[in-house]
């Protein structure tokens, strides 16, 4: 469960966000959706708190809690945080080592030596997502020999290595073709009985096929939020209606 | 008919403008070979023999002496200190020998020593230098701070070596008491190609695409794992590639050892110590300043050339190479970490 409470974000001056609240069950995909530059990403990057990163940007209202835990609480350790949410980023970004080194990464960091463990956790993230079958002949090579849809699918397999809780998507597909995205959307359908999945997507046609809820953002607010269905055939607000229907955005 | 003349005006321009800048290039270009075969040509007579094994190993293996030249029975005799007092024990009688300091013998402890100098004062910019820069580019944050900083590194820059070679001589030779030394000389060269390395190793960390750096800290590795295991192993070719006008510069230097680690003639080894420690605190031969003792301390003539250009053949060989072995290490990363 994360609880997004009343939250604003600031760069600098610039507020992008406006008190945004929602609550994303466990164990079920919620797609951001909205035109660019409506705070989705950043929003989804506050859950992690990879915004962090960026310098002169903060929450400056309200609270996120994932699993109870308030994320931007002075005595959290942000380390242990990006080990329980996990992140795919829009342009897939495999480490260049081999494609075992890779999965590794998060275990190694975290202090695991055992070979044995490690190699169990390649061969199940690999297979949860969808890989193993495809390349467990050429662990040892390089991970930039793969396709663009297979590096996007070794990011989540990576990224499930660490065995999360909550995996956050930003714009998974949108560098790959349209078969190596619908690889990705029915490996998102099989993790979620597993994982809280939070997807950001230009394609709404993705967000109505992978995700249980949607939240519709417009210029940093949240305009509505509900069951995906809801939101696709029967919009409460006219700027959901008027975006999903195509007249902008 | 204006047009027409313009036209022949323009194309006489273009032609003009291209000569100039051909003959410019092809000046630089005649210059650098006319420096590089002089030294070649008359370095080689003395590096380079006509009997096996055509090399003279004398002189790349044995320390500078000083030669003796005198007449014997209506032959000329050309003896290295150690043969002349050998002689000397045969023949017992005087002779009235002329002493050209330096001309015999051969100048591998200067090899050694700028060998040494060299990799210690990389060592010392390389850690200080990386060191810098990470902070610069990972994690320092005040803009304004780090123009400053970035103004003072572009000033360090500009300072001639004889005044990195002062203060060497004022902070290390006096202030901590480290005398004319090793460690001084390799502190000393290590700050003055400290900017450079410290600019170069900033822009390779930069280089770094954003996205490995993100992967790796949302997988929950700390900043300093990310640095350590993502960034830093793509950036070293490029700092490699930086450092290695680094080793051309603190090995031709001058300057800055010739008071704080440089010995016109020292007969030990710089292995030839009692204690380990000694090691570091004592001062060595260089090739840059013997070749500015062998041509301005003593005084001239036909022997003192052999030496001078023999040193100077062997110091522009030994720079190459050391540029060389640089550009292999970084190719060989470069192939094993491409993104």
């Amino acid at each position: 469960m994360i609880d997004v409470r009343e939250v604003d974000f600031t760069y600098g001056d610039h507020k992008v966000l406006h008190n945004v609240s929602l609550q994303m069950p466990p164990r079920a995909v919620t797609a951001f959706i909205g035109p660019s530059g409506c705070g989705k990403t950043t929003l989804l990057r506050c859950i992690n708190r990879m915004n962090d990163l960026v310098d002169g940007s903060r929450i400056s209202k309200g609270a996120i809690h994932v699993e109870g835990i308030d994320i931007n609480s002075p005595g959290l350790d942000v380390v242990d945080l990006r080990r329980r949410v996990g992140m795919v980023f829009q342009k897939s970004n495999p480490f260049p080592k081999s494609i075992y080194e890779n999965i590794a990464y998060g275990l190694r960091v975290a202090g695991v030596k055992k070979r044995s463990r490690i190699d169990e956790a390649v061969e199940k993230s690999l297979r949860s997502a969808a890989l193993w079958d495809e390349i467990k002949d050429r662990l040892d090579t390089n991970a930039y020999g793969l396709s663009g849809g297979q590096q996007q699918r070794l990011c989540i397999a990576r990224a499930l290595a660490v065995e999360p809780e909550v995996v956050l998507m930003d714009e998974p597909c949108s560098a790959l073709d349209p078969i190596a995205t619908a690889k990705i959307e029915e490996l998102i359908q099989a993790l979620k009985t597993q994982y809280t999945i939070v997807i950001v997507t230009h394609n709404m046609q993705q967000a109505g096929r992978v995700s249980d809820l949607t939240a519709f953002f417009y210029l940093g607010k949240l305009i509505e939020f509900g069951p995906t269905v809801k939101i696709f055939t029967n919009p409460g607000e006219k700027q959901t209606e008027d975006y999903i229907t195509g007249r902008f955005g | 008919m204006v047009a027409a003349s313009s036209n022949s005006r323009r194309s006489f321009v273009q032609t003009f403008m291209f000569w100039t800048f051909r003959l410019a290039t092809y000046f630089v270009l005649a210059c650098a070979t006319c420096i590089f075969l002089d030294i070649a040509i008359k370095g080689s007579r003395t590096v380079f023999t006509n009997h096996a094994p055509f090399i003279n190993v004398k002189f790349l293996t044995e320390p500078p002496q000083t030669l003796y030249v005198f007449d014997y029975q209506g032959k000329k005799m050309e003896l290295s200190d150690r043969e002349f007092r050998k002689w000397q024990e045969t023949h017992k009688e005087p002779v009235d020998a002329t002493s050209i300091a330096y001309s015999a013998g051969g100048i591998w402890p200067c090899i050694v020593g700028t060998a040494l100098l060299v990799i210690g004062s990389m060592i010392v910019a390389l850690v200080i230098g990386i060191s810098a820069a990470i902070y610069l580019s990972e994690y320092s944050r005040d803009a304004h701070f780090i123009r400053f900083i970035r103004v003072a590194i572009l000033n360090l820059a500009g300072v001639p070596s004889i005044v990195f070679g002062l203060f060497g001589f004022g902070l290390f030779v006096i202030y901590f008491g480290w005398n004319v030394s090793l460690i001084a000389g390799w502190f000393t060269l290590g700050l003055m190609i400290l900017p450079a390395i410290i600019i170069a190793s900033e822009e390779s960390l930069r280089a770094v695409p954003k996205g490995l750096r993100e992967g790796s800290l949302a997988l929950g590795a700390t900043s300093w794992q990310t640095i350590r295991k993502n960034v830093l192993p793509y950036a070293m070719p490029g700092i490699l590639t930086s450092s290695i006008l680094g080793i051309a510069r603190v090995a031709g230097e001058t300057a800055p050892i010739m008071f704080t680690a440089a010995y016109a003639m020292r007969d030990e080894m710089p292995w030839q110590v009692t204690k380990w420690t000694d090691f570091f605190f004592q001062g060595v031969m260089a090739l840059p300043y013997h070749i500015y003792v062998v041509s301005s301390k003593i005084p001239q003539n036909e022997y003192t050339e052999r030496v001078q250009y023999g040193t100077a053949f062997v110091f522009l060989v030994v720079v190459m190479l050391i540029a060389l072995a640089s550009i292999v290490l970084r190719e060989r990363q470069r192939r094993r970490l491409s993104w």
